[in-house]
């Protein structure tokens, strides 16, 4: 097997054709869900980024079982999922919280209801496991075209609102009063958010989704104090930590006698999580400064 | 539809649904959708790495919905509670994973656990959810008054000596309680939209606190009644017919409520 071997990259890495299209389609994914979870963390709405990831699984699941494209019913479903909760929800913080919760619900009940379709005619052997975990490992080469394309259009939409999006998420009624539709605003990035979210499902499944969407931008926005600087850090502590996590489970078939391989998606959590934790420390330590 | 293994789905059925009405109207109430829906999930990782271990499945979910509920409480003291629920979610998600990757177990465990399985429920199992329930409810009756205080005007609770974020803890706790009894019979994600549907739609109908929690318990039976019976009858998972009835209840309760706002007094 031919190969770089040394310590740190075991044999085939370099020359793993899954590798080159875990770290392609990671990279896209990561930089796409940091920049729309800057604006998620921002806005409080780190339920409905997650439940979207949900949605459309559901949807997935349901496209496998009439036979569409998984991508169809990953990115459509959550399209309705996300146009429903903005529908319903309320614009205060608990309604919006209920509302989110609902559409989880019912999707949640579809995605029950589709699954045992699918076990019962056979057409999804392995799909439970499949559609809540993902993995970053068995996305094949004809979904990176379509997860770039979709990538890019989530980002167009960020960037052609992120002005009057912030002002309405920072000050509702300072908005209104410059006249910006914080109505159609809030439901473009909605409509971007299921975009993103459900390509990141979909390439790299439901936890992964949640967790590159959330973890970054959180810990950026503990770190830095403009908008410039949390987007760009949040970008390089997602593609950071998903090229370090493919990287460690690829090694971890190696790890011990077992040659079982640990889930990408655990090493690229552990690691979003523990740089989470540690984004507190610099302002916990300036406050035992302050106290004295 | 009442033949002995039907009668202990029944019977498991009518202790679970009136504990998740009364633990889901404080859920409702104090805006906790999100964390009701981490803690269960995540006690899902709980059991597979239980099963990993041969030890009792019950115990690994207790222990991942206290720890799940722990985290989330501790860590949203520092930051905002959204963010930690999600990221406490991920983290115990992806134990799940890593555990789930160690074993041969397969998918019909994982689907049962997601989605329940009541209608394999023993009778030896009814006893252990009935106690649970009741301590579910006794801690709810004890934290009733600071839970609708702290809920409804934090800063009033503040003032008369509650500490909001205790109570929040506890409450999160309570679910967490509610989330390990019910999880292997109606699963993970279908305990949440037995919080979510009936509690929301009974306070869309009154906002008297005391009648609200019994509407949402009646309407949480009711639910899951209807979903037994739907299920029985067309063989489709009872997962789907709560999640959906859940979600009709809710979208029920707000015409209800628009149509009261409408109409000429």
């Amino acid at each position: 097997m031919p190969g770089v071997l040394t310590a740190v990259f075991e044999p085939g890495f370099f020359s793993s054709p899954q590798v080159h299209i875990a770290v392609v389609v990671g990279g896209v994914v990561a930089v796409v869900s940091a920049v729309v979870g800057v604006f998620t963390v921002i806005r409080g709405q780190s339920f409905a980024g997650h439940a979207l990831g949900d949605v459309s699984a559901a949807g997935g699941s349901g496209a496998l079982l009439i036979g569409l494209s998984p991508v169809a019913g990953f990115v459509g479903l959550g399209i309705a999922g996300a146009g429903t909760m903005d529908l319903i929800g309320v614009q205060r913080l608990r309604g919006r919280d209920l509302a989110t919760g609902v559409v989880l619900g019912a999707a949640i009940g579809l995605t029950a209801l589709f699954l045992y379709l699918g076990s019962t005619t056979g057409a999804a052997a392995g799909a439970t496991q499949q559609i809540l975990f993902g993995s970053i490992f068995v996305v094949t080469p004809g979904t990176v075209p379509v997860v770039a394309v979709l990538g890019t259009i989530a980002l167009a939409t960020i960037a052609a609102v992120s002005r009057p999006l912030l002002l309405s998420t920072v000050s509702p009624d300072l908005a209104v009063a410059r006249g910006i539709p914080v109505r159609l605003v809030g439901l473009l990035y909605m409509l971007a958010l299921a975009v993103a979210v459900g390509l990141s499902s979909l390439a790299i499944g439901a936890i992964l989704a949640t967790a590159l969407l959330i973890g970054p931008p959180a810990a950026a926005l503990r770190l830095t104090s403009t908008m410039a600087r949390a987007l760009a850090v949040a970008c390089l502590i997602g593609v950071l930590a998903t090229w370090l996590g493919v990287l460690l489970a690829y090694d971890s078939f190696y790890w011990g006698s077992s040659h079982l391989a640990l889930p990408v998606s655990f090493f690229v959590v552990a690691l979003v999580f523990t740089t989470y934790l540690a984004s507190g420390l610099p302002a916990a330590r300036r406050a035992r400064a302050v106290r004295g | 539809m009442f033949t002995s293994f039907m009668l202990n789905a029944w019977l498991v059925a009518t202790v679970v649904a009136p504990v998740a009405g009364v633990v889901g109207y404080f859920v409702v109430l104090r805006g906790s959708a999100f964390p009701a829906h981490a803690i269960p999930k995540g006690a899902f990782a709980g059991a597979a790495g239980a099963s990993l271990l041969g030890i009792s499945t019950l115990l690994g979910l207790a222990v991942f919905a206290l720890l799940g509920a722990l985290g989330i409480g501790a860590l949203g003291r520092r930051g905002r509670q959204d963010v930690v629920t999600a990221l406490a979610l991920v983290m115990m998600l992806a134990l799940g994973a890593a555990f789930l990757s160690r074993t041969t177990q397969y998918e019909p465990e994982v689907y049962a656990l997601l989605f329940g399985e009541v209608l394999g429920v023993s009778t030896t199992a009814i006893l252990p959810v009935a106690g649970l329930g009741l301590a579910c409810v006794a801690a709810i009756a004890a934290l009733y008054r600071p839970l609708l205080l702290s809920a409804v005007v934090p800063e009033v609770a503040e003032a008369r000596g509650v500490r909001n974020h205790r109570i929040e803890i506890w409450f999160l706790l309570v679910v967490a309680l509610a989330t390990a009894m019910t999880l292997p019979v109606v699963g993970a994600l279908l305990i949440f939209s037995l919080m979510i549907g009936p509690p929301a739609a009974a306070r869309s109908v009154t906002s008297r606190p005391g009648t609200a929690l019994a509407a949402s318990a009646g309407l949480a039976l009711v639910t899951v009644w209807a979903a037994l019976a739907a299920s029985y009858a067309s063989n489709w998972p009872v997962g789907f017919f709560v999640g959906v009835l859940a979600a009709l209840l809710y979208g029920a309760g707000r015409a209800w409520a628009g149509w009261r706002r409408i109409r000429p007094a």
